[in-house]
């Protein structure tokens, strides 16, 4: 199963190597990775997503509890957080098919950010499944290029929960 | 003031009184400093890792902090096997290494050495010293992370410029780590039911770890275990935290555990985790250990809360206040009635005593065995040992009633580990005596510390336990690989570990006759020098019981008795073969 993961770690030299070490060593692949600034100097967001199991998962956020270098694990659950991603991708457009992608824009949100002779270069920011439905529209057109920030996500304040760690600490 | 200085400072600051390393060019201001003058001792190791590990058995003679100096690239890579074994049996550790110039970082300079990069998954955290003004600033914080929560290495790597900078020197008084927040309090609600499930239990049993050691808990579990009259099995790490001519203590668990303790264990109703963490030494196959009991887990780490057996009442805290809290509400619970379960204890104690053979070459049982008469009541003698079948023998054979006197590599299992721990244990409590128990193999990996040893006078008592061979893999070798002993022979007489002895300036003996053997012994625990005894031994005699790797703990292979018409004959014919899993 996928989750993501939210955590605040301070902004220091290797913080970050440790927090994927972790994961590495137990073979876990992180699918995106996205770091950040956040509200408070010195400080950033990772949102990281990685697809385990549920007692291995906990098994790593206690170990990532324990680095001394991290504020805050929380994981991200569904339903109960927002989440966002952004996508750049170039895509294949002779003038007579430009219309058309341009009209996909409206629908998705999305924005042409670059005209080049051949191509459109698209940005589309929003739920990491709208993203993924953008892309798969525009693929039959032919992707030249594609890059995605990585998930970012908040909790929804609107809906509290307890995090699972709590409930160990405890 | 330079930053070398600052380091110095600082080190007093914390108390620091002995440092174990060796220079080399990127430390070479740190060790300027110290002929300048220093409160430190420093103790000249003659490796690195040598130095590691006598900073590591300092520590667990002491309760201290033990820290450790190298130089960069090869002396710090060095480290890395002491910063591995600590991590893995969270010894409180701070490693000091020298690092090339900062502006050569990244140039592939001459012994440069990403050393922060090898060692972040072993450590519990470290730094690259970018400032000579942080110099106090992470010591202090080196410190307090190598000793709160659960104990561990941390490793601080400063560049040689930064060694030579100059500084304002001012220790602070406080650490700025606002994600370290180890536990301070276990929770009362947890504690309360844990008490309650122990006052419940009809067959509990005490599971005790290396964690008591490290937080200074065995006067409280003393107490918790008097209180419930609790049967107590200790791991190896944590051989010494309960008296074990103690009525209560019911020996060790694990892979050679005798089979009254793994008997314990899993037949049991009630496990009590005390700092202990489910290694697969001590439990066999996962899924067999234990089945009838529910456990009751307590450790400073909430990461081995139900990491590998689902804990049903955790309790989360240091485990002085933990298992003092907890000693003072069972004995209000008035818990139940444990005198049969300790009488069945004590019956399979009977039934199923550790064996060995008679007659023919020397046993090295013998040798243990005759250690621990030489010792018994003695209060100030200090043991530590290889990574070996001599090891299992040690932790069998030998009696510890005192805290902190018995040291060993349990999760790395790093041979080599017994002679510099020695020397690092004697500089702790000099007024001790220390004796290394150690292997033929073991003693050709750090045995040039006995150098050290002469030279700083810190005298050790080393046994060598010598059946020339790789003991514990001709073991496995002849009982899972059909007796095919590939590349273990070491030979008993090469090298001729008295003449080495002689050649560092201390005693030997070489004995391989029974009726040699006590006074051997005898004189080399009390000539007060560095000594060695070379004991020659049966070179395949195998280590029983011993629950073969991934087999469930019941299922352990015993001593048999070779037959009459057979006795004449090698030891090898009384071994079970065992297939290979």
């Amino acid at each position: 199963m996928i989750h993501t993961l939210s955590v605040l770690l301070e902004d220091k030299p290797g913080a970050l190597v440790r927090v994927c070490q972790l994961f590495a060593r137990r073979g876990f692949n992180i699918e995106s990775l996205a770091v950040g600034p956040t509200e408070r100097e010195g400080v950033s967001c990772v949102t990281l997503r990685v697809n385990c199991d549920q007692q291995p998962l906990e098994q790593i956020e206690k170990q990532m509890h324990k680095l001394v270098n991290v504020l805050r694990v929380r994981e991200l659950e569904p339903g109960e957080s927002v989440e966002r991603e952004l996508a750049l991708i170039t895509i294949a457009a002779p003038p007579e098919r430009r219309a058309e992608l341009m009209a996909l824009t409206d629908v998705f949100n999305a924005r042409v950010v670059d005209i080049g002779p051949d191509t459109l270069v698209f940005e589309i920011v929003g739920e990491p499944e709208e993203v993924d439905s953008f892309e798969e529209l525009v693929r039959p057109h032919g992707i030249r290029e594609l890059v995605r920030a990585g998930r970012i996500g908040l909790r929804r304040p609107s809906r509290r929960t307890t995090p699972r760690l709590q409930r160990v600490l405890s | 003031m330079t930053g070398a200085d600052a380091v110095l400072r600082s080190l007093e600051a914390e108390g620091v009184e002995v440092v174990f390393g060796l220079p080399g060019g990127a430390i070479l201001p740190i060790y300027d400093a110290l002929a300048r003058g220093s409160t430190l001792r420093h103790v000249l190791a003659r490796h690195e890792q040598g130095a590691g590990h006598m900073a590591e058995g300092y520590a667990r003679a002491s309760g201290s902090v033990g820290v450790a100096f190298a130089t960069s690239g090869p002396g710090a890579t060095n480290l890395v096997t002491p910063i591995a074994d600590a991590w893995m049996d969270s010894t409180p550790l701070v490693c000091v290494t020298g690092q090339v110039r900062s502006h050569l970082i990244g140039t592939d300079a001459f012994q440069e050495c990403d050393i922060v990069g090898l060692t972040t998954p072993i450590v519990k955290h470290s730094w690259l010293v970018q400032d000579v003004e942080e110099i106090p600033h992470v010591l202090k914080a080196a410190f307090h992370v190598a000793r709160t929560g659960r104990c561990g290495p941390v490793l601080v790597d400063i560049p040689r410029d930064l060694q030579e900078a100059e500084l304002d020197f001012r220790y602070p008084d406080e650490v700025d780590l606002p994600g370290w927040r180890p536990p301070t309090r276990g929770h009362p609600r947890q504690i309360a039911e844990a008490a309650r499930r122990i006052a419940d239990a009809e067959r509990p049993v005490l599971y005790v770890g290396g964690g008591t050691l490290n937080a200074d808990a065995c006067a409280e579990l003393l107490e918790l275990a008097e209180a419930g009259r609790l049967p107590v099995v200790t791991t190896l790490m944590a051989k010494s935290a309960f008296p074990e001519t103690h009525e209560l203590h019911f020996g060790w668990p694990g892979m050679h555990g005798p089979k009254w303790s793994n008997l314990a264990m899993n037949t049991c109703d009630l496990l009590v985790a005390v700092g202990a963490r489910f290694d697969d030494r001590v439990t066999g196959k996962l899924a067999a250990f234990a089945p009838g009991a529910s456990v009751v887990h307590l450790d400073i780490d909430a990461a081995e809360i139900s990491k590998l057996r689902r804990a049903d009442v955790p309790v989360v805290g240091p485990l002085k206040q933990v298992l003092g809290d907890l000693a003072a509400q069972l004995r209000a619970l008035s818990p139940s009635d444990t005198g049969p379960w300790l009488r069945q204890l004590e019956a399979w104690r009977d039934e199923f005593p550790l064996r060995y053979g008679d007659g023919g070459p020397l046993k090295p049982q013998r040798v243990l065995e005759t250690l621990s008469d030489l010792t018994a009541g003695r209060d100030d003698v200090i043991w530590t040992t290889g990574v070996g079948q001599h090891q299992m023998w040690a932790m069998q054979y030998l009696r510890c009633d005192v805290p902190r006197t018995f040291i060993t590599s349990g999760g790395l299992g790093t041979m080599g580990y017994g002679i510099p721990a020695a020397i690092g244990a004697k500089a702790a409590r000099p007024e001790a005596t220390v004796v290394c128990v150690d292997g033929d193999g073991c003693f050709q990996m750090t045995g040039q510390e006995l150098a050290t040893a002469v030279l700083e006078d810190l005298p050790i008592v080393t046994v060598v336990v010598n059946n020339g061979y790789l003991g514990m893999v001709q073991q496995w070798q002849t009982m899972f690989f059909e007796e095919r002993h590939s590349h273990v022979h070491l030979t008993h007489a090469v090298p001729d570990y008295a003449a080495i002895a002689r050649a560092y300036g201390g005693e030997s003996w070489t004995v391989s006759e029974e009726d040699e053997l006590e006074a051997a012994l005898a004189e080399a625990l009390a000539c007060g020098r560095t000594a060695v005894v070379d004991a020659r031994v049966d070179p395949l005699e195998q280590c029983f019981p011993m629950i073969p790797a991934g087999a469930a703990a019941l299922d352990m292979v015993e001593y048999e008795a070779p037959a009459e018409d057979e006795q004449q004959g090698q030891t090898l014919g009384s071994v079970p073969q065992v297939t290979a899993r």
